[in-house]
């Protein structure tokens, strides 16, 4: 046994609004420089939707992530003899019409235009090139289902659904959209890490945060081909590459990092897990149906004694340990099950796991009347408006039991406050609800305490760095002084 | 006129020679071996391949894959013949053998020349491209320009040339590396051929101080390198009780 610590996280989708404040939390600290105009380290997707980049789920285009050759995983997009090979054009590099070309408007204009008949207009500048340009497409295009029928339509999730299925998500009485906030998901497996050529990509050995050493990137722009989530990202202007550090000046100082922070649903939890790195390359050459589970269980129990000495033979600080046993995400992953990994068959293993979305009770008008489709007073969990297929697709790697344990679980907890609140559920219904749920009212309380009722101390547990011990105090602290950004003692120059 | 002081043209042009042949390519290895160390240690951040295929991606692959592979292979050419110029010269001895080597170079040649102009097109007609070319970009690549024309100009007008490069030019680059300087064996070259030579040292001089610095960083160790990547900043020692069988 191999014990690592990773700081993990849950997002709680139907917590989710879809205000976008993340984003912008993310956009003024870190990406609000040249060259990373149009990088969203932190987006918030509508789906059904394309995304961004423009349907990176389909790997058939992108090539992104593992693929799983005689038990071992195998990147799609590269390997040791052809990286080399590709290093002068890379096949599969995405360009920037796949995310958007980021503009400005000329509000100078609306100030210093001579008099005339018209209102004066500011009109759309590229903020690459300068130039007018017309504007083809943005972040969140497609945001609430705008254009749907192009956008939602393409949706790689969709693919293996049945054309009922599809229809029922954009019939009348049905319509049904969520929301899907995607930062780096600091996988344990990272396809980004493993295709760099340069070696500046790495995952901290205390923390488990994926970063690019900047000053050793030569930007070749294998990670952001080889990650199959399109979370890193090449900054045109310095020639580097760049991605979500997971806040970690915050995380060290103990503080959220800032899409966290500013989460407005509160749909986003921050904790330790302490999971077994031995088990890694075994269980990503595992096959689709069998991965959830085995990450599930590569992650370690952290009051189980045999894994709290294994932490400690493996240098892990007491203080960790005993923040991973108070994890929020440890709860949600192993304890309860609720949260499941995004498109883990991309065998990364990601360590951002997601809730998946209720989706909201259904109704059917007969003349006057609106009465509720199910007998019980919430609809059936495989009756929801969201196909449990396209749910499945994105969280289940296709496999419907995850997801469908996870929605009926959160269902039961349903019923059971309901019952509390309201009092219109018969006792009989909740225990109904709790038993089909593999669940029992301690832990739906625990649930809804943790979904409802979460302080923001519950949310983000974040443990000590211990920073104070780090190899890196040895230098000057002054060496660094008069840097711009993260990490820069030149300013990047390069263009106008 | 400076002439009518006594000093010949010839005299000039000779002077002209021990400068360019003789002076300037120690320059030129100084500023290299000088200034990439010095930028390598202070502004590791500049170091870069400064890649445009995210903003255009079509005319890049024909531009700069053909340019890099015929470039590579005619440089690994030259060295070649630096190293080894009696084994070429051997090889050469077969008329077939020399028409083999001579046709291929050529092929070569034109590879880079032809991928490099595709890549000045790209560079001149694509506006986002333009944004991030700088002034050095346009020094760098008129004088690569150059080297790469000159280059296939001589491969065709003055054929064999693997072979007189490797008994000519090659004594020459020798004396130079010896600290030792013969103009003479050179300065009886055409024209072309001495311009080649002088653009391939203004070419060393400045590299230091452009974009080619990327060719010093390729990413070689890649191919011996574990997969992933694992850095720690806290207690060497104790993270060494363990192998790390992940990053194997």
């Amino acid at each position: 046994m191999q014990v690592r610590s990773q700081i993990s996280m849950v997002f709680h989708l139907d917590k989710c609004i879809g205000c976008h404040t993340c984003s912008v939390a993310c956009k003024n600290i870190w990406t609000d420089r040249q060259g990373t105009e149009y990088m969203w380290w932190n987006n918030v997707e509508t789906k059904p939707g394309t995304g961004y980049p423009s349907k990176w789920e389909d790997q058939s285009i992108y090539h992104g992530g593992w693929e799983a050759h005689n038990g071992k995983p195998r990147l799609r997009s590269t390997s040791k003899s052809k990286s080399l090979f590709n290093i002068f054009h890379h096949p599969h590099q995405p360009t920037l019409d796949e995310y958007y070309e980021p503009w400005t408007y000329k509000y100078e204009d609306l100030f210093n235009a001579p008099q005339g008949d018209d209102q004066p207009t500011a009109r759309p500048i590229s903020m690459v090139t300068g130039e007018y340009i017309d504007i083809k497409a943005g972040p969140n295009w497609d945001d609430d289902l705008g254009g749907s029928e192009i956008y939602a339509a393409n949706d790689p999730n969709l693919d293996s659904l049945s054309q009922e299925e599809r229809d029922q998500l954009s019939a009348i009485e049905r319509l049904v959209f969520f929301y899907f906030p995607r930062i780096c998901n600091h996988c344990i497996n990272p396809a980004c890490v493993a295709a760099c050529p340069s070696g500046a990509m790495y995952k901290r050995g205390e923390d488990g945060i994926v970063l690019i050493d900047q000053k050793v990137c030569r930007g070749w722009r294998s990670c952001v081909a080889a990650c199959p989530y399109k979370k890193t990202y090449y900054n045109w202007s310095t020639g580097k590459s760049e991605k979500c550090i997971l806040c970690f000046p915050r995380v060290e100082t103990g503080q959220a990092p800032a899409c966290f922070h500013s989460c407005v649903g509160r749909i986003r939890y921050l904790g330790v897990l302490l999971y077994d790195a031995e088990k890694i390359e075994k269980i990503a050459g595992l096959p689709d149906d069998e991965l959830i589970e085995a990450q599930r269980e590569a992650i370690l129990d952290p009051f189980d004694p045999e894994v709290i000495e294994g932490a400690r033979n493996s240098g892990i600080d007491d203080s960790v340990i005993e923040y991973a046993q108070k994890s929020p995400v440890y709860k949600f992953v192993k304890t309860w099950k609720i949260a499941l990994p995004p498109h883990i068959e991309y065998r990364t293993l990601p360590m951002l796991f997601y809730v998946p979305p209720l989706s909201p009770v259904m109704h059917r008008q007969t003349g006057e009347t609106v009465t509720r489709v199910s007998d019980k007073f919430f609809h059936e969990i495989d009756e929801a408006r969201v196909p449990m297929q396209f749910l499945a697709n994105l969280f289940g790697a296709g496999q419907t039991e995850p997801v469908r344990y996870a929605l009926r679980k959160q269902m039961a907890v349903r019923t059971m406050r309901r019952q509390v609140t309201v009092g219109d559920q018969e006792d009989s219904d909740v225990n109904e609800a709790l038993t089909q749920a593999d669940s029992d009212r301690e832990e739906a309380e625990a649930i809804y305490r943790l979904t409802s009722l979460c302080t923001f101390d519950e949310r983000f547990v974040i443990p000590p760095s211990h920073r104070e011990s780090a190899i890196e105090a040895m230098k000057d602290p002054l060496e660094h002084k008069k840097e711009v950004g993260f990490g820069f003692i030149d300013g990047p120059r390069r263009g106008k | 006129m400076i002439f009518a002081s006594g000093i010949s043209g010839d005299a000039i042009l000779s002077y002209l020679d021990q400068f360019l042949l003789g002076a300037l390519p120690y320059i030129a290895l100084v500023l290299f071996f000088l200034v990439t160390i010095i930028r390598y240690r202070s502004s590791p951040f500049t170091y870069s391949s400064l890649s445009s295929q995210f903003l255009e991606n079509k005319k890049h692959f024909w531009g700069l894959v053909p340019f890099h592979y015929g470039l590579i292979t005619v440089l690994l050419g030259h060295l070649i013949g630096f190293l080894v110029p009696r084994s070429v010269l051997a090889w050469n001895a077969v008329p077939l053998r020399l028409y083999i080597l001579e046709v291929s170079a050529l092929i070569f040649g034109f590879l880079a020349l032809i991928g490099f102009l595709i890549s000045m097109w790209r560079r001149l007609t694509g506006s986002k491209i333009r944004a991030v070319t700088t002034p050095m970009d346009w020094v760098l690549n008129i004088l690569i320009l150059f080297q790469l024309g000159s280059g296939v100009d001589i491969a065709i007008v003055y054929g064999w040339g693997s072979s007189w490069y490797a008994s000519v030019a090659t004594p020459y680059l020798w004396s130079i590396w010896k600290l030792n300087p013969e103009i003479a064996l050179v300065a009886a070259m055409p024209v072309m051929v001495k311009l080649h030579i002088v653009s391939a040292f203004l070419i060393i001089a400045v590299f230091p101080f452009t974009r080619l610095v990327h060719a010093l960083v390729a990413p070689l160790h890649y191919l011996v390198r574990r997969r992933q990547v694992v850095r720690w900043y806290r207690d060497p020692v104790r993270r060494l009780i363990k192998s790390n069988p992940e990053e194997g």
